[in-house]
């Protein structure tokens, strides 16, 4: 017998639960934009190549393009729409805007999802492409230029804005350590 | 895209008897691969079985000291892991040197065994291909192959396995676990893999309607001392044009043990055992690095533009080796 190709689906997206039927070949990434008109997600390529429609998906970055929302279901969904809270942005917004680090601004809300990502693989040690020694012992390395860019490797930017984008991505991680200290303190 | 059922399965035998009762349908992992072929039309699966929620997201150090990895673990995890880190460092390298953070939070280990060539005559549904299209031709040989296979290609077809993580499996003597309705059963890496003779449309030995369940590497001391390192066309997020994973262990300037695997060069992950062997027993130096990698490179066939990856992997070896020579000297 031939399955069903649709189902009604229930999405948690940044606190909120929305019901809605979806044929099983939607992306989440139409589902959010055409669906539920959270637009500030953004399709670039379609093709899982350019990170422009990067969301939270449990805590961790992921292309929405290439998750079909059917998939998605009973997950926690965190969109550019979800990051602030209320007119307070968040430090890795402020610093997007602070230091300039977007030119056209169509990548922006992928890359403020994946910087806000980093920020995270960073304090939980993970090692990346361009570190040195990746053994444990060895700790998490410091968040240099380096590092930036290959974490971010996975946004692009065609206006080009990659040296402020490092430079906001950098930003945010200083006031993420001194929050951390002060909170300490 | 064609339009497709969809199911979550919690159990690997519901997983299984799902996928048996419809011959259209597939397992969906992370889907980074799956996904993306099925919007192109390569892939055009009736139904999807989301195998995400098996119980196959554990990384366990083994009673012999080896290593099992879950099917449904992500890239991310698997080079995140502090044992992976710690005993086969080439393994987390060579996962972080794919993909991006983004796609490695997506991608699971299983999919990654199983994902498909990036050869733009494969992706192109509009020509022929004899891996898409079995008899069609093989436009490649004669066309855009800069970066196809100088091993074990044949006339019917050129693509390699993209894969990073298996290269470095491949040095490691990873072993696949997969379960049928039958019962479980295994495939080291090394016969994984079909040889592609004619038939390029067929992969993998994997038993039709299994499941891998996981893929598990057996203690090797030689692996806490290695490197994977890949070149590409730019410096992040790109595939391969030719890799290595390298292991070496040296004591008073003499090979103990070595291991050695190439990726971008092959249909599969490549195990360099021709070099292997030159090098064990023997000196820990430049030359005898270079005779090495000259001993595995003797077998390579290059087609008009992609003859570079000779001296590029012959570079590779000699680079590598050294510098895992001379940590060990330190």
């Amino acid at each position: 017998m031939a399955p069903s190709t649709s189902s009604v689906i229930t999405l948690n997206i940044n606190g909120e639960k929305y019901t809605l039927p979806v044929d099983h070949r939607t992306t989440l990434l139409d589902a959010l934009r055409e669906h539920l008109d959270l637009t500030g997600t953004k399709k670039g390529c379609d093709q899982g190549q350019c990170g422009a429609c990067t969301v939270l998906l449990d805590g961790r970055r992921t292309v929405s393009c290439l998750q079909l929302a059917v998939a998605a279901e009973g997950r926690e969904v965190t969109t550019i729409e979800g990051v602030a809270e209320g007119d307070q942005l968040h430090p890795v917004q402020q610093a997007f805007l602070d230091l300039d680090g977007y030119q056209c601004g169509y990548c922006t809300p992928g890359q403020i999802c994946s910087a806000l990502a980093v920020l995270e693989e960073h304090e939980a040690g993970w090692p990346s492409a361009v570190t040195a020694d990746v053994s444990p012992e060895a700790g998490p390395p410091p968040l240099s230029p380096d590092e930036i860019r290959e974490r971010m490797s996975g946004n692009l930017c065609r206006c080009g804005a990659y040296v402020s984008i490092v430079q906001a991505v950098a930003r945010a991680a200083e006031v993420r350590a001194t929050g951390a200290e002060e909170a300490v303190a | 895209m064609k339009e497709f059922g969809y199911q979550r399965v919690l159990e690997v035998s519901e997983a299984i008897a799902v996928l048996g009762a419809d011959p259209d349908a597939r397992f969906l992992g992370g889907g980074t691969n799956l996904v993306d072929l099925m919007k192109t039309g390569v892939e055009r699966p009736g139904r999807l079985v989301d195998i995400r929620e098996l119980p196959l997201d554990h990384i366990e150090v083994t009673p012999d000291g080896g290593l099992h990895v879950g099917a449904t673990v992500t890239n991310s995890d698997l080079a995140a892991h502090p044992e992976v880190r710690r005993r086969y460092p080439a393994l987390t390298q060579a996962v972080l040197a794919g993909a991006s953070g983004q796609l490695r939070n997506m991608a699971t280990v299983g999919g990654n065994l199983l994902q498909r060539t990036r050869c733009g005559y494969f992706t192109d549904v509009a020509g022929p291909c004899n891996k898409r299209l079995p008899g069609s031709g093989c436009p490649a040989i004669e066309g855009e192959h800069h970066n196809h296979a100088i091993f074990s290609a044949s006339e019917h077809c050129v693509a390699t396995n993209p894969s990073d993580m298996g290269v470095a499996l491949a040095a490691f003597d990873a072993v696949v676990h997969y379960e049928t309705a039958d019962g479980p059963g295994e495939l080291p890496l090394a016969d994984f893999y079909l040889p592609v003779g004619d038939t390029p449309h067929l992969e993998t030995a994997l038993p039709s309607g299994a499941l891998i369940t996981g893929v598990s590497l057996p203690p090797a001391p030689v692996a806490a001392h290695s490197r994977y390192r890949k070149v590409r066309e730019r410096a992040s997020y790109a595939f391969a044009i030719g890799s290595i994973a390298a292991a070496l262990d040296v004591r008073d300037g003499v090979v103990q043990d070595v291991r050695l695997a190439f990726g971008a060069v092959a249909p599969r992950p490549w195990r360099a055992l021709a070099a292997e062997r030159a090098l064990t027993g023997g000196p820990a130096t430049a030359e005898a690095f270079a005779a090495a990698a000259d001993a595995e490179l003797a077998a390579a066939e290059t087609l008009p533009h992609n003859g570079y990856k000779v001296p590029l992997m012959r570079n590779l070896v000699v680079a590598q080796l050294t510098e895992l020579a001379e940590e060990a000297a330190r």
